[in-house]
């Protein structure tokens, strides 16, 4: 395959707006160097990059963070996209989402709201989220209810919580929820440095799988269950963000245009929306163009009957685990680094009994 | 493991949370969900506009038929409920 002269237009613009979070958890993927991204946009930045990203093809607008809600003109970015057109999905932990603000953005044309739970009762969920929190989640959920949205649940799943999936599941089912998404942790940022205390056994996995495959049967056409495998008990990598340059592009508080949420750390040159526009940034920049396609491949990808399937996996993994972010994503068993992989498997399967939920977990910093 | 079908009296409509637009840059019709795009055909697009919770899917054979001729009732009962499974549409049926 070669690299089409103009690129396919993205669908979704992931927007983080802030990394500042009221929340602190142990498997956060944003950046280490929070402190690095307190120069933000404005609002007039955000409402020129999403006006642009309407005009590239973008179809839809996640508005993420951290927390999105400590934006004040968080209503005013999305009447801009709304007015435009765009799907507008707010990604929160709910933390600060009162009735008044809701009602707001409800006004301004929100479409969509997710939130993030850490766990099905407080104890637990507020230890891995490093701040009480659980209880105004709960109510926020209901909120969204209220307000006739529809309810998705994110639950970021690791070793301390996986055994808890079927009460997870329940407390969702409760909340009346429209869809549950399940995604086992992503070693990016704060998560890779938490790996240890959050990487689950094979045991703990197996269980976790038995449990959703029974759920998706018993709650077909309720509630969808969205199960996201971890990538470091796959076979194969997954397409990260469906493609580099292909579908989604994230713009991060600072304004740097990346095609994945962690390729903050690439030796690749920024890409930032106060120098270019988006459409520059999307079909020329060397930051997006550098591993589109499937060219820039080395060996084992470039000769493998995958390589258009799974695209070669993340480019941050490949970078986080070898420090070449152009080698062959090591989750792949016919990567080269593949062992590197297989030794952190290995560890969260040595006998550590009595640890599973009580490996010290390092808390990111609020920003 | 069976999948769900339609009932004829059913009226279908777009699920909560989702939306059609005409999106001028690829040139057609998509439905637009929180995680998902899903790119629209011609006839997929008439199928999905007639989705207004009021009509019933007999009307919607029905008004497929004068815009398009022969329409299979199965080929409209099997497309409304492939999309009603992944909760793109939801049924009111009393
Ligand atoms: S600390 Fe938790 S809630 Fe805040 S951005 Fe990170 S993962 Fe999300
Ligand atoms: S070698 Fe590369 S293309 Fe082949 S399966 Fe592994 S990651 Fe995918």
């Amino acid at each position: 395959m070669t690299e089409p002269a103009v690129p396919e237009p993205p669908m979704g613009l992931l927007a983080e707006l802030t990394y500042r979070c009221p929340l602190a958890c142990a498997y956060c993927s944003n950046p280490i160097e929070i402190a690095a991204y307190r120069d933000e946009l404005d609002t007039a930045d955000w409402q020129r990059v999403v006006t642009e990203a309407a005009e590239l093809g973008v179809l839809q607008l996640h508005l993420s963070g951290g927390e999105p809600l400590l934006r004040r003109d968080l209503a005013d970015i999305v009447a801009t996209a709304s007015g435009l057109g765009l799907y507008t999905n707010l990604v929160t932990s709910a933390l600060g989402l009162n009735e008044k603000r809701a009602a707001e953005l409800h006004d301004a044309g929100l479409d969509h709201v997710q939130v993030s739970l850490q766990a099905d009762e407080p104890t637990l969920s507020d230890r891995i989220a490093g701040t009480p929190s659980f209880e105004r989640k709960i109510a926020a959920a209901r909120t969204v209810r209220d307000l006739g949205w529809p309810l998705t649940l994110n639950v970021v799943l690791h070793r301390q919580n996986i055994d808890r999936v079927d009460r997870v599941l329940a407390a969702a089912e409760d909340l009346g929820a429209d869809r549950i998404e399940l995604a086992n942790t992503q070693y990016y940022g704060w998560a890779w440095h938490n790996r240890t205390a959050l990487l689950p056994s094979r045991e703990q996995l197996a269980q976790a799988e038995v449990t959703v495959r029974a759920a998706k049967e018993r709650l077909r056409g309720q509630m969808e269950i969205i199960y996201v495998v971890p990538d470091y008990y796959a076979t194969y990598p997954k397409p990260c963000m469906g493609g580099w340059g292909a579908r989604q592009l994230v713009v991060v508080p600072t304004g740097d245009a990346m095609p994945c949420l962690a390729a903050h750390e690439l030796p690749l040159p920024r890409a930032n929306v106060r120098d270019g526009s988006l459409r520059w940034i999307w079909e020329d920049s060397p930051m997006f163009s550098a591993f589109r396609g499937t060219d820039w491949m080395p060996d084992p990808c470039r000769s493998c009957e995958r390589r258009d399937v799974d695209l070669g996996g993340c480019r941050c993994q490949a970078f986080a685990l070898t420090g070449d972010a152009t080698r062959t994503d090591p989750v792949c068993h016919l990567s080269p680094d593949h062992h590197l992989v297989e030794s952190a498997v290995e560890a969260a399967n040595a006998d550590r009994a009595g640890e599973t939920v009580s490996l010290p977990l390092v808390a990111r910093p609020h920003a | 493991m069976t999948g769900l079908t339609v009932p004829t009296t059913g009226r279908p409509r777009l699920g909560r949370g989702v939306r059609m637009r005409f999106d001028k840059t690829r040139g057609k019709h998509v439905l637009v969900l929180p995680e998902t795009v899903v790119v629209l055909n011609a006839t997929g697009a008439a199928i999905l506009e007639l989705c207004d919770g009021q009509r019933t899917v007999t009307d919607i054979v029905a008004a497929l038929r004068e815009q398009f001729g022969e329409v299979p009732d199965e080929q409209v009962v099997g497309y409304l409920s492939k999309l009603a499974e992944r909760r793109h549409l939801e049924i009111l049926d009393d």
